[in-house]
């Protein structure tokens, strides 16, 4: 291998500047401040895990991690998300002091890229899980809770699609009559491949009702009816019950006051088997990924010996930022240029200001070459040098 | 509102059906389309943007999100596995991926050797087979690497099978049935999916015709 020149960081890895900083904890510190509104609290979970445990439990494809050995030869990945560490901490711990649960994050998670660069393999995210709640309350609730977070960032134009996993599973059950008819069919939708999904549906043998049911079924998302639309598709009793569930839930959000937001999608699978119920994307525009995405994984906590329902959601901060665009909102910073012979003074200056909490950069004249070329970015400066006052420009 | 939508079209052998599936289905598109060296052509009246690509990067444009949606061959979507929308098949540009070689040999059983244009696709049609093969990627010209001794075995799609019978090469297996696409990004596909559902209802007209 040859040898990397030292500015060469592995594939995927991003530094933050001074203003991607900025502009990331700003927009952290509104989403963290409108969670702790909604009684969610904050935790942390090491980086590190055992591949057993997180690696094996967690929704993100086995190429996809980070793997490293321990000095004892253990397995250990770089956590991928934070939804199963945070199942793990709730099963071990916390679920024994209270139920439901209301916990937030924001961490780094990594995830290897396989093709080429464009994308970071680590990135921020900012979510909530909400443990314990079975209840279409708790959906409700979180999804209100998204809304109300990306709001307090001020992203204006975006969407959230709803579907639930139960519903295409009980109506492609009924129609095909076993699980591993539905899974490939489920494939086809995760996939994305509708012409694929299309073709398979005309090569089975089923008749030309039910295939034209199946066919329906991928036109079942947009802003209108989809779920009386998929009230059409039903024949028997299977399926309303989740169907209901979701007018509920839609009901609920309208009292939330944040039905502008959602569209239902019933074709939406995110993933082959991680989802149990409702699960939802959040699009914005100019943005060609989801930036957040979430829904109810109720047999998680089940590998880490609880039977415990929970939703939750996770916001990328990279994708969040790409959307938001430039935060224009920059604390105003001063610069304190001084000779060393008026030092005490400058600095008792600096100390002053900074009690009023303003930020201040203190700078010894004889360090710098150009002046001018220093101090263009401060929109204050005050000179403290030779003779004489103070000067400010 | 009719938003404003960027279309990412194949160059060369893909192109002229699909410019002409596209004026069957009534939009536009300006004369100077089909011979224009431009890179980007914008139709205003139709709020329209289409970007001319290499067909293998039709699907990278459309999956970072750069274009909504594109026309792109069912080889390359094997090929790249993005993570795009896969709406409608456009039936036009019709092949087929198919392994060939010269005839009446069998591949080694220590090291065969495939070339390819699809490394992806020759190598999981192989692992699927069974056969532990190596793949040699090349761009271009395949039929070359049997002739002199780079491969036994090549992966490239055939159309009329004429390129392979003047090379004197046979075809062994096919491996699937590759037309054109109508692909989407899956975030613009919900932003602006009136628009687009709009589009692929206008094309299948014409497709299913």
């Amino acid at each position: 291998m040859t040898k990397p020149f030292m500015f060469e960081k592995p594939l995927g890895m991003r530094d933050t500047l001074p203003l991607l900083y900025e502009t990331k904890a700003l927009v952290r510190n509104r989403m963290s401040v409108e969670i702790k509104k909604w009684g969610y609290q904050f935790i942390e979970t090491p980086a590190l895990e055992y591949y057993e445990t997180i690696g094996e439990a967690s929704a993100i494809l086995d190429q996809q991690l980070f793997k490293l050995l321990d000095q004892q030869g253990h397995a250990l990945v770089l956590r991928p998300d934070m939804t199963t560490p945070i199942a793990r901490v709730a099963a071990s711990k916390l679920l024994k002091q209270q139920i439901p649960l209301r916990l937030a994050y924001s961490a780094n998670v990594y995830r290897a890229q396989q093709r080429e660069g464009g994308r970071p393999a680590e990135f921020e995210q900012i979510g909530i899980e909400l443990i314990g709640n079975p209840s279409i309350s708790a959906d409700a609730e979180i999804i209100s809770l998204l809304v109300d977070v990306l709001k307090a960032t001020g992203l204006k134009d975006f969407k959230i699609a709803i579907g639930h996993i139960g519903f295409l599973q009980e109506l492609f059950i009924s129609i095909l009559g076993n699980e591993e008819r539905a899974a490939v069919l489920r494939k086809y939708l995760y996939e994305k491949n509708y012409v694929g999904y299309r073709e398979h549906v005309k090569s089975l043998p089923l008749s030309s009702i039910d295939k034209q049911r199946l066919i329906d079924f991928v036109s079942l998302k947009g802003e209108e009816n989809t779920l009386s639309k998929a009230a059409n598709l039903l024949e028997h009793e299977t399926g309303r019950e989740t169907l209901q569930d979701l007018k509920e839930l839609a009901l609920q959000l309208k009292e939330f006051g944040i039905e502008e937001f959602i569209s239902f999608d019933l074709t939406l699978v995110s993933h082959m088997s991680y989802y149990t119920g409702t699960l939802f994307e959040v699009y914005a525009n100019q943005v060609g990924s989801p930036i957040g995405n979430g829904g109810r994984y109720d047999s998680l906590l089940e590998k880490f010996g609880w039977n415990t329902p929970a939703t939750g959601f996770a916001i990328r901060m990279d994708r969040l930022t790409e959307a938001l665009g430039e935060i224009k909102e920059t604390e105003a910073s001063e610069c304190v240029v001084f000779s060393p012979e008026r030092r005490k003074e400058a600095l008792d200056f600096a100390k002053e200001k900074r009690e009023r909490g303003i930020n201040v950069t203190i700078q010894e004249i004889n360090a710098l070459e150009n002046v001018d070329a220093f101090t263009k970015a401060f929109h204050e400066v005050h000179l403290y040098i030779g003779n004489g006052g103070a000067r400010s420009e | 509102m009719n938003s404003f939508l960027t279309i990412a079209m194949p160059k060369g052998r893909i192109f002229e059906e699909a410019a002409d599936l596209l004026r069957k289905a009534d939009f536009r598109l300006p004369p100077e389309f089909d011979d224009s060296r431009k890179l980007i052509l914008e139709i205003e009246e139709e709020n329209l943007r289409f970007i001319l690509a290499k067909p293998m990067d039709v699907v990278t444009y459309v999956e970072h999100g750069v274009a909504d949606v594109g026309i792109a061959g069912k080889d390359v979507m094997l090929e790249e596995e993005r993570d795009v929308y896969e709406l409608l098949d456009l039936k036009i540009s019709t092949c087929y991926l198919a392994v060939a070689g010269l005839p009446n040999t069998k591949i080694s059983d220590i090291t065969p050797k495939i070339a390819s244009k699809y490394p992806n696709v020759a190598s999981s049609y192989f692992r699927e087979q069974g056969e532990q093969v190596e793949i040699i990627k090349l761009n271009g010209s395949i039929e070359l690497a049997p002739l002199i001794g780079l491969a036994e075995r090549i992966v490239d799609i055939v159309s009329t099978g004429q390129t392979l019978k003047e090379n004197g090469l046979v075809e062994y297996a096919k491996i699937a049935d590759v037309t054109s696409r109508l692909i989407a990004n899956p975030v613009s596909y919900r932003i602006k999916e009136k628009r687009i559902t709009e589009i692929v209802d206008r094309l299948a007209e014409i497709v299913n015709q």
